[in-house]
């Protein structure tokens, strides 16, 4: 018999503890399989967030380090400053790294550290109940937006991937989407170039994963698919932001 | 090996490169901003690391994943930035790695001065960051044992894969004094870290997590981060005694450079008839507790001289468990008394005998 589809090796046998719908297991095995292609397993670390992901060590087949709210880009630097010969992954959702840590976030990036981060972005605080995320839609109702948010009094969303992209020092930083197969093929793209980038010494990468959280906002998950496509993409553009051979801001 | 003449703070960051540490992580604080900038010329060419971080914040974090990756790394700071890192050096104790602190401490609260003092005190020994844990808390009087302290706060933190703490203030970072580093073959290699998250070829996954779920793994966790602080209760006490032979009228207990000047002030008061000894906690954390107390039982009085409103007396005063009468003596905002005063203090004391305890005075 020929194996045509498999588990990659870099995912445990744990059954997630994600909500149905949720798009974080995509990502995961996105993450995985590309770490399987590239060869890397063996010589990884991931880094999970506070969040939704915070388990995500149970998942992944490598060595994990859980980190404090907002950390782990600089949890990443020590271990990737001590041991260059390590691949360094953090996983992140967009409250812990738009909003708490932001600051790792851009500094991790300008600093030109050899890591990648996975940075999801469903547009509210999962874990914690439905709560307004830097990256809340206007207007999107939370347990903490009950009437919307507001941009007058909370701003409007941040564009992370398009701030980093400013920065000047080489990097690799792309947008993509995972609620439709046509979207992950393209995130999958992506996510093994920023793994590529990282393994050849190259350049801090990001990939921010346009994903939903059908519990949270209300919809069912064919629904919420829907809600990102009409409501996210058009606010958050798809697409490959910087590659390590343009120089940002001229 | 010869002596030389060094400043504190360039000291230390010499001794952590001697103890074999060749990572360094921090961000810029005065009193102490001279161990980065001597570490940022000195690392390379011993081929470290150095890296100055965007804040503490994320240097204790830094510092987590280096140590969470197998590597002897430190940090120096001074109490706002020791502040920031509270956060960090919770996780790092809850996750059990082994990372050296300096804190050159200056004047507080808030951003106080940045003159000497030693006002970080319950900081170091009772909390910094939240959760059941203690950080092992040395504290050098002077250049020479800064250095020697931060010889061994790297096997100590690797002995109680525990964060170590030393503790001095702006007049050790600033002071120059001669120093003599140990023969290399002295210092003890590092101990395997079979835990550290370096890749799983050949073994299962190595986690390194402060977060436990399930609540009996939770105090399981809890419960070793004690069974090593009862170990370094029993192992690692450091204090030194000096004149507390014989029943004696007052002892002072003092540590860091207060308890240099606090050594004169023994002097002088011997010289004019008066019994009087001193005692100085070397670690605050585990403090000598018993030492302190077997010492008091010999005195009429005991005085606790430090550069803060009093925050080691308590400490004190729990040792000597009524033992006999505690008095305090403090200065703060960067003044610093010089021994006459200590000894017009220990007089002050001896003449009125109010039986009160604890008092806060100065």
């Amino acid at each position: 018999m020929h194996v045509i589809f498999a588990k990659p090796e870099s995912l445990t046998d744990r059954t997630t503890h994600y909500c149905p719908g949720c798009t974080h297991g995509v990502i995961h095995r996105l993450v995985a399989e590309s770490l399987d292609e590239l060869g890397l397993r063996e010589r990884t670390v991931g880094i999970a967030p506070v969040g939704c992901a915070v388990l995500a060590y149970h998942y992944f087949n490598t060595d994990f380090q859980e980190a404090a709210h907002g950390r782990a880009a600089a949890m990443a630097t020590g271990s990737k400053r001590v041991r260059p010969d390590l691949i360094l992954f953090t996983y992140q959702g967009d409250g812990d790294l738009a909003s708490i840590g932001m600051g790792e976030t851009i500094h991790a990036c300008n600093r030109g550290e050899k890591i990648t981060t996975i940075f999801v972005n469903n547009a509210i605080y999962g874990m914690t109940g439905g709560q307004m995320a830097p990256t809340t839609m206007p207007g999107q109702i939370t347990t903490t937006t009950p009437f919307g948010r507001d941009v007058n009094d909370c701003g409007h969303p941040l564009r992370v991937a398009e701030i980093l992209s400013e920065i000047r020092t080489p990097g690799y930083i792309a947008r993509v989407a995972v609620h439709t197969p046509r979207h992950i093929i393209e995130a999958k793209r992506c996510i093994k170039q920023a793994f590529r980038y990282q393994a050849e010494g190259r350049c801090y990468s990001l990939v921010e994963c346009l994903s939903t959280c059908p519990t949270n906002w209300g919809l069912t998950p064919e629904e919420a698919g829907q809600w990102l496509e009409e409501n996210m993409i058009p606010y958050y553009p798809l697409g490959v932001k910087r590659t390590p051979e343009e120089t940002a801001g001229g | 090996m010869a002596k030389k003449l060094m400043k504190g703070n360039e000291a230390i960051g010499e001794a952590a490169i001697r103890a074999g540490c060749l990572n360094y992580f921090a961000y810029p604080i005065t009193p102490q901003s001279e161990v980065a900038e001597y570490l940022s010329r000195r690392l390379p060419e011993v081929g470290g690391v150095f890296l100055q971080g965007e804040s503490e914040i994320a240097v204790s974090y830094m510092l987590f994943g280096a140590a969470a990756s197998g590597a002897r790394v430190f940090t120096s700071s001074s109490s706002p930035g020791i502040s920031l890192m509270g956060e960090g050096m919770s996780y790092i104790a809850g996750a059990q790695l082994p990372v050296v602190f300096v804190n050159i401490v200056r004047g507080g609260p808030g951003l106080g001065g940045i003159l000497p003092a030693q006002s970080d005190y319950f900081q170091a020994t009772k909390g910094g960051g939240h959760g059941d844990y203690h950080l092992l808390v040395l504290a050098p009087q002077g250049v020479q044992e800064a250095v020697d302290l931060m010889i061994d706060a790297f096997p100590l933190a690797e002995k109680y894969t525990n964060p170590v703490l030393v503790i001095g203030d702006g007049m050790i970072g600033q002071m120059m004094e001669p120093v003599e580093f140990p023969d290399p073959e002295t210092i003890p290699p590092p101990l395997p870290r079979p835990w550290a998250t370096t890749g799983l070829k050949n073994r299962h996954q190595n986690l390194i997590r402060s977060l436990f779920l399930n609540p009996d793994e939770l105090e399981y966790n809890n419960q070793h981060i004690r069974a090593k602080c009862d170990a370094m209760e029993r192992d690692e006490v450091r204090y030194e005694s000096y004149r507390t032979d014989g029943r004696m009228d007052i002892l002072i207990a003092a540590y860091g450079t207060m308890a240099r000047i606090c050594k004169t002030a023994v002097d002088m008061l011997r010289e004019d008839g008066v019994k009087a000894g001193l005692v100085r906690p070397i670690t605050l954390y585990p403090f000598p507790m018993r030492e302190v107390h077997e010492a008091a039982t010999m005195a009429g009085e005991v005085l606790v001289v430090e550069l803060s409103t009093g925050q080691m007396v308590e400490d004190v005063d729990h040792a000597v468990r009524g033992a006999c009468d505690v008095h305090f003596f403090g200065k703060t905002g960067g003044n610093i008394p010089p021994p006459e005063d200590v000894a017009a203090e220990a007089r002050r004391v001896l003449g009125a005998r109010t039986g009160r305890r604890a008092g806060r005075k100065g």
